[in-house]
């Protein structure tokens, strides 16, 4: 099995890489590799800053292992290799009357990393994060394989939502839920400012609620968005299947200001002022943007940034604090998103939280650098917290106590880890398993910056 | 993807491959039934219950060794329990670098069995199945590589040559009888063989081949570059003079 340098970018591509990468296509290799030496391992990259990049050291291209190894129809139960693309699981079990039970917003998310990254979907409310619903994981760990469920307490909690830290995930099973239908019932209405989204979430009833928020709306407007409600139903699915792709970077001014407060008007009365319902094939509330293939380049060559946070119910305030913030910066781009969180997480790095999350994404420039940080120090003041998922700038001193079971992971992790081999550019920057031990990064997290900001 | 029209039963040599694999899924979502084969039969059990997730009908790992004529006869045996349509799909091979055989020319032989004689073998085995069936597709898949020798890797080209040589002449000896036979050149295709392969461009992926075959079985089509393009890259290639191509090294 060889290695090749390759050039990796986080999906907002405002990190990038280079390294050694190995993607084996069985089991068997990728046991090889490991066992000669561990290293990190990626997936689909979907991560949008450095979660799944490592400078400088080998890492594994997980891609190819992407099979389903046994099903049983009558727990639904899957198993399945960690690099399989958790939309391409839903659309094969839909037919057959399965649904992977929590679903992220991109359908390329591999089983990996939704486990690593414990993600969580529009319906977290009701189902809880990814995690809760898999049952086991099996675990390679240099050259032990180690099959572990979620009664090994203390492993398994510190791999779901793990950053990778415990070892190579090579495959997982997963409780599927029962599925009505391969077609969504998607209501939309328009929201006309904040306090009346958390009314809006407090009365919804649907199993998959998500609200899209004008972010350049300020006064009276703040906090406008539409609320998208939806429920599966059956049907005969009228897919057209087809996808676009966006061929080139776009400039600059693609993403200016005045376009932005443009677009957002337009998508904002798009829905009816009394609301709409509609009809859709189930992958298209779940991934919208999947249809368009490489959106990321709509910002630009320079890439972008994405800030989330979840902040306690009763912090409605500070979002308010955020909201204003973004707008007055008109840097926000139309992608921003609000919704209403349950509890649900089942490992002690896992971003849930009862609470609101909000999701704004910048083109990657020196001022929304500044706006991101300012936003991170407002989510951890309110006693919210950041999604590593998202994050590719937040410094280490940001984000203490953000985690309250941080230290039971850094103590898992150090037992499954004592060489510090799988540690990522993120988990270097923001120094997740505490301080270097020896000088062996001295300048880690300021390396790991001046690449996001040089890239 | 369309579902079979009748009972199918696919056979897929070399089916560890990625270029395998991304065709088997295509071939199990038409509904049909799969012996896939090859000599990692873990690997192969997990592809054979990967193709029933995606709809095959049946899904079998099988033994099988390009170097070990004896590894045959089961499989054929096995294919022809089955009714209906037998097709056939041939993605083994092996390419050790030019470097490699220079220095080990004994190499040349296993090349030459994984590539050439070895599929052509099987091939011979269940060409008369086919025949008295009055039916089934062949699917062997060559490379570029076969249409002129170079001097970056003439081994493997002469093999993979050789191959596309003999599936001319069952293509003429099965369309007689109601059978086919298509061949299939990829150009670059983004697989574990040419991962650290330096200078490569165009570079497709295995499911772009794969799908690219299927279209080709469908429409029953001879010759296929894959994609498409190749088909002028290597006609420029070819039409070279050879007093000219002799100091190349492309």
């Amino acid at each position: 099995m060889s290695w090749k340098t390759v050039d990796t970018t986080g999906w907002g591509r405002a990190h990038c890489t280079s390294g050694e990468v190995a993607r084996p296509e069985r089991a068997l290799q990728l046991k090889r590799l490991l066992a000669t030496a561990p290293v990190p391992a990626f997936g689909m990259r979907r991560s949008y800053g450095d979660a799944a990049l490592t400078s400088d050291a080998r890492s594994l291209d997980m891609t190819r292992l992407d099979r389903v190894l046994s099903f049983d129809d009558t727990s639904g139960v899957v198993h399945v290799e960690a690099g399989l693309p958790i939309g391409d699981l839903g659309r094969m079990f839909a037919a057959k009357g399965w649904i992977p039970p929590v679903m992220p917003g991109t359908g390329f998310a591999t089983i990996g990393g939704c486990i690593a990254n414990d993600v969580h979907g529009k319906n977290h409310h009701v189902v809880g994060s990814f995690g809760q619903h898999v049952t086991e994981i099996t675990l390679i760990q240099g050259d032990k394989t180690r099959v572990i469920t979620p009664k090994d307490a203390g492993i398994f909690q510190a791999t779901v939502g793990g950053l990778g830290q415990t070892g190579v995930i090579a495959s997982a099973k997963i409780q599927m839920a029962p599925c009505k239908g391969d077609l969504m019932v998607l209501t939309e209405r328009r929201i006309d400012n904040l306090d009346e989204f958390f009314v809006a979430f407090d009365d919804s009833s649907a199993d998959y609620t998500v609200g899209w928020i004008d972010a350049t709306a300020k006064g009276a407007n703040l906090g406008r968005g539409v609320l998208e409600e939806s429920e599966i139903t059956s049907g005969v699915n009228p897919g057209s299947g087809k996808s676009k792709s966006v061929p080139f970077n776009a400039p600059r001014w693609a993403l200016s200001a005045p376009i932005v407060r443009l677009f957002n008007e337009m998508y904002f009365r798009r829905v009816p002022a009394s609301g709409r319902t509609s009809v859709k094939p189930i992958t298209d509330p779940f991934f919208p943007l999947d249809a368009i293939h490489n959106w990321n380049r709509l910002y630009g060559k320079n890439g972008f940034n994405q800030f989330q946070c979840v902040v306690p119910l009763e912090a409605t305030n500070c979002l308010r604090i955020m909201l204003e913030r973004i707008s007055a910066s008109g840097l926000a781009s139309p992608l921003a998103v609000l919704k209403k969180m349950g509890a649900g997480r089942a490992g002690y790095m896992s971003f849930p939280m009862e609470g609101y999350t909000l999701a704004v994404d910048f083109p990657n420039r020196g001022s929304a650098e500044y706006l991101v940080r300012e936003l991170t120090d407002l989510a951890r003041e309110a006693g919210g917290r950041i999604y590593f998922a998202k994050d590719g700038l937040a410094q280490a001193k940001q984000i203490a106590g953000m985690y309250p079971e941080q230290k039971a992971w850094q103590q898992e992790v150090a037992k499954a880890d004592p060489e510090r081999a799988m540690e990522t550019d993120l988990v270097r920057r923001l120094q997740l398993r505490g301080a270097p031990a020896a000088p062996k990064f001295p300048e880690t997290s300021l390396s790991a910056k001046d690449q996001g900001e040089s890239a | 993807m369309s579902k079979a029209s009748q009972n199918e039963t696919w056979i897929i040599l070399g089916a560890t491959s990625s270029m395998a694999r991304a065709f088997a899924r295509d071939v199990a979502a038409r509904g049909a039934t799969l012996l896939v084969c090859g000599r990692d039969m873990d690997d192969l059990a997990s592809t054979a219950q990967d193709c029933l997730a995606r709809g095959a009908k049946m899904a079998e790992p099988c033994a099988f060794d390009a170097r070990d004529t004896s590894s045959f006869a089961p499989i054929i045996e096995r294919a022809t329990s089955e009714d209906g349509v037998i097709n056939c799909a041939v993605f083994v091979g092996s390419m050790p670098t030019q470097d490699a055989i220079d220095a080990e020319p004994d190499l040349i032989n296993g090349t030459v069995q994984d590539n050439f004689t070895g599929p052509a073998t099987f091939l011979q085995m269940l060409a008369p199945e086919l025949e008295s069936r009055g039916s089934g597709t062949v699917v062997g898949v060559g490379s570029v590589a076969g249409d002129r020798g170079r001097i970056g890797n003439y081994v493997y080209g002469s093999a993979k040559s050789g191959f596309a040589t003999y599936l001319s002449g069952l293509r003429n000896r099965l369309t007689r009888a109601g059978g086919h036979v298509v061949t299939v050149k990829p150009g670059f295709v983004d697989t574990a063989m040419t991962w650290d392969v330096e200078g490569m461009f165009l570079v497709a992926a295995p499911e772009k081949v794969a799908s690219d075959i299927m279209k080709a079985v469908t429409k029953k089509k001879n010759v296929i570059y894959t994609p498409f393009f190749w088909r002028y890259i290597m006609l420029i290639i070819r039409h070279i003079p050879e007093f000219i191509f002799k100091k190349m090294s492309i």
